[in-house]
């Protein structure tokens, strides 16, 4: 009852491919849009703050199609990397560029969080003993967020794993290229017939979700575990 | 030497503070609300005054006139919060060498060896940081700043946190440093006894503003004026023998009896309204210690007159109302007898 075939074994791979891919590309930024918000004096927070978040309440239909105006041949950044030799609509990179998009608002807000809980003292503290601020972000700083950047790359990868609206729209659905789990899903239950091949692509979705959970949990307790030993 | 005039408007409250000072202890007395806190984040950098001037030791570490001011990592001002605020990922060894790693080897005075040592932290340089004690944690946070060889050491309120007791088991630690690394202190406080046992004088913030800058003693003095519980004499006594329930602890060539005490020295307050005076000697009193003082000088405040007197090596405050005074004939040079309850002494620790 359970059977994938080849191509569905590449819709998998190429999932996880592309959610690994958009967390970790996005971190970097993500922590210093986060940074940003919580420790700098840049004017105009809220609207940083507002843009950063804009992808959350925007059907991600809305994201992906602004996306294709922006990087399809037409638009300016996608002339730019046309004259590069650069191309990403319709490959898999626009689907970890969707997922980078639609997951960011998740990412800053669980490390936004980490960091308004750290005691601004304990940065005073560590400025006094003579730390520059990067001294200060790095020993101090990181080491107190982790836990909230683990949980803010968990959502994220998780939010990868389903995106669809927006990759649809940039990356299309082609077998093989960009046709990631939901994609495949989506193609199956539009099939005369497909229904058992749609349940067995949702049991491994199910599967690799809970997967992700469950390692996100156990890093946690190992986090708290160091702290408390 | 540190020189400092600053202007800074918080909301509805204004500081606006300037005084000039060489001493190597000093205090910063004042109620809650009085601006103290500000004052120290500005020292320290971490509050950015809207006019003004700080120098220490010669460096200018913020002027606004000439567009100077250093970041608190430039300024090497060490700053001890009233809640120890350490690392909590790090353990006692690493939170310790924080500073001290982060100070140019030219400018490292004191070694963590000896540090270790005096603030007595052998024991703790494993353990974590959030597994230690209130008392244990300040001293930490105490060795931790002194290690970044500053060249100013701020206290903010370093003992308000902890339990009377706890207290004062911390104040010769910090008297130790001082002593021991030489280095410059600046306190800031509420209690009047932090001040008389680890300053050497005393800036007196009121709303804002300088208004006083005296001793500590007499600081003291002034406040019995305005306190009811008096100038507080603080007595440090030792090598004690225990007797009827009392302890006879020794104190300039007399014994003097405590009801609270214990088998080894001690720090006590004794307030000035607990010491009854006599002209004469009195034959035979209730009260367990009777001591042949010369009264050296004496001084009014609003209503009540105090009376310093000489007990051999030792100075000694009582107060007495006016009336008293004059019965008393206390002109300086008199010879007058003193009564102490064995109740009346408070141990500190």
């Amino acid at each position: 009852m359970f059977e994938l075939t080849p191509a569905d074994v590449q819709a998998i791979w190429l999932s996880t491919k592309v959610a690994i891919a958009a967390t970790l590309l996005s971190l970097p930024a993500g922590y210093a849009v986060a940074y940003l918000l919580v420790f700098s004096r840049v004017r105009g927070k809220a609207f940083i703050d507002g843009l950063v978040n804009l992808p959350l309440v925007l059907p991600p239909v809305v994201v992906g199609y602004l996306l294709l105006l922006l990087l399809g041949e037409r638009g300016w950044l996608g002339a730019l990397l046309k004259s590069w030799d650069i191309r990403i609509i319709f490959t898999w990179k626009a689907a970890v560029l969707a997922s980078m998009v639609v997951g960011f608002p998740l990412l800053v807000r669980s490390i936004r969080l980490g960091l308004e809980g750290i005691d601004e003292k304990l940065l005073q503290a560590s400025r006094t003993l003579g730390a520059h601020w990067y001294d200060t972000l790095f020993t101090i700083i990181l080491p107190l967020s982790g836990r909230s950047v683990l949980a803010g790359a968990t959502l994220m990868f998780a939010r990868s794993l389903g995106e669809f609206g927006a990759t649809i729209v940039i990356a299309g659905n082609i077998p093989g290229v960009t046709q990631t789990i939901p994609l495949a899903i989506y193609d199956y239950t539009n099939t005369p017939g497909g229904d058992r091949m749609a349940l067995s692509l949702c049991v491994v979705s199910i599967v690799l979700s809970f997967a992700v959970l469950l390692l996100n949990e156990g890093l946690l307790r190992r986090f708290s575990r160091r702290r408390e030993s | 030497m540190l020189d400092i005039s600053l202007r800074k408007r918080l909301g509805d409250f204004t500081l606006d503070t300037s005084f000039v000072t060489h001493a190597d202890r000093v205090g910063i007395f004042g109620r809650s609300g009085s601006g103290k806190s500000t004052l120290v984040h500005m020292i320290a950098g971490l509050i950015t005054p809207d006019a003004g001037r700080i120098e220490l030791d010669g460096e200018v570490l913020y002027c606004s006139d000439r567009r100077i001011c250093l970041p608190p990592e430039r300024r090497r001002i060490s700053v001890v919060f009233q809640h120890a605020h350490l690392f909590p990922h790090m353990c006692v060894r690493r939170n310790l060498l924080y500073g001290y790693k982060r100070t140019p080897k030219a400018l490292r005075k004191i070694e963590p060896k000896d540090l270790i040592e005096v603030l007595d932290l052998g024991e703790l340089l494993d353990r974590r940081a959030d597994a230690l004690s209130g008392g244990e944690r300040q001293r930490v946070a105490l060795g931790r700043a002194v290690l970044a060889s500053p060249k100013l050491l701020l206290m903010d309120e370093p003992l308000s946190a902890l339990d009377e007791a706890l207290k004062y088991q911390i104040i010769p630690y910090l008297n130790a440093i001082s002593e021991r690394f030489s280095v410059p202190t600046l306190l800031i406080s509420h209690s009047m006894n932090e001040m008389r046992l680890m300053t050497d004088e005393v800036i007196v913030l009121h709303k804002g503003e300088v208004s006083a800058q005296t001793s500590p003693d007499e600081l003291a003095r002034q406040r019995m004026g305005w306190t009811r519980a008096g100038y507080i004499n603080l007595l440090k006594l030792s090598d004690p023998i225990e007797e009827d329930g009392l302890f006879a602890y020794r104190w300039n060539g007399t014994r003097l009896l405590t009801t609270p005490g214990r088998a080894e020295g001690a720090l006590f307050e004794l307030s000035s309204k607990d010491i009854m005076l006599f002209r004469g000697r009195p034959e035979a009193i209730s009260a367990r210690n009777l001591l042949r003082c010369q009264a050296v000088s004496t001084f009014e405040l609003d209503g009540r007159i105090g009376v310093e007197l000489a007990c051999g090596s030792e100075r000694l405050i009582a107060q007495v109302v006016t009336r008293a005074a004059e019965e008393l004939n206390i002109v300086p040079g008199a010879e007058i007898y003193a009564v102490v309850k064995a109740s009346a002494f408070r141990r500190l620790y």
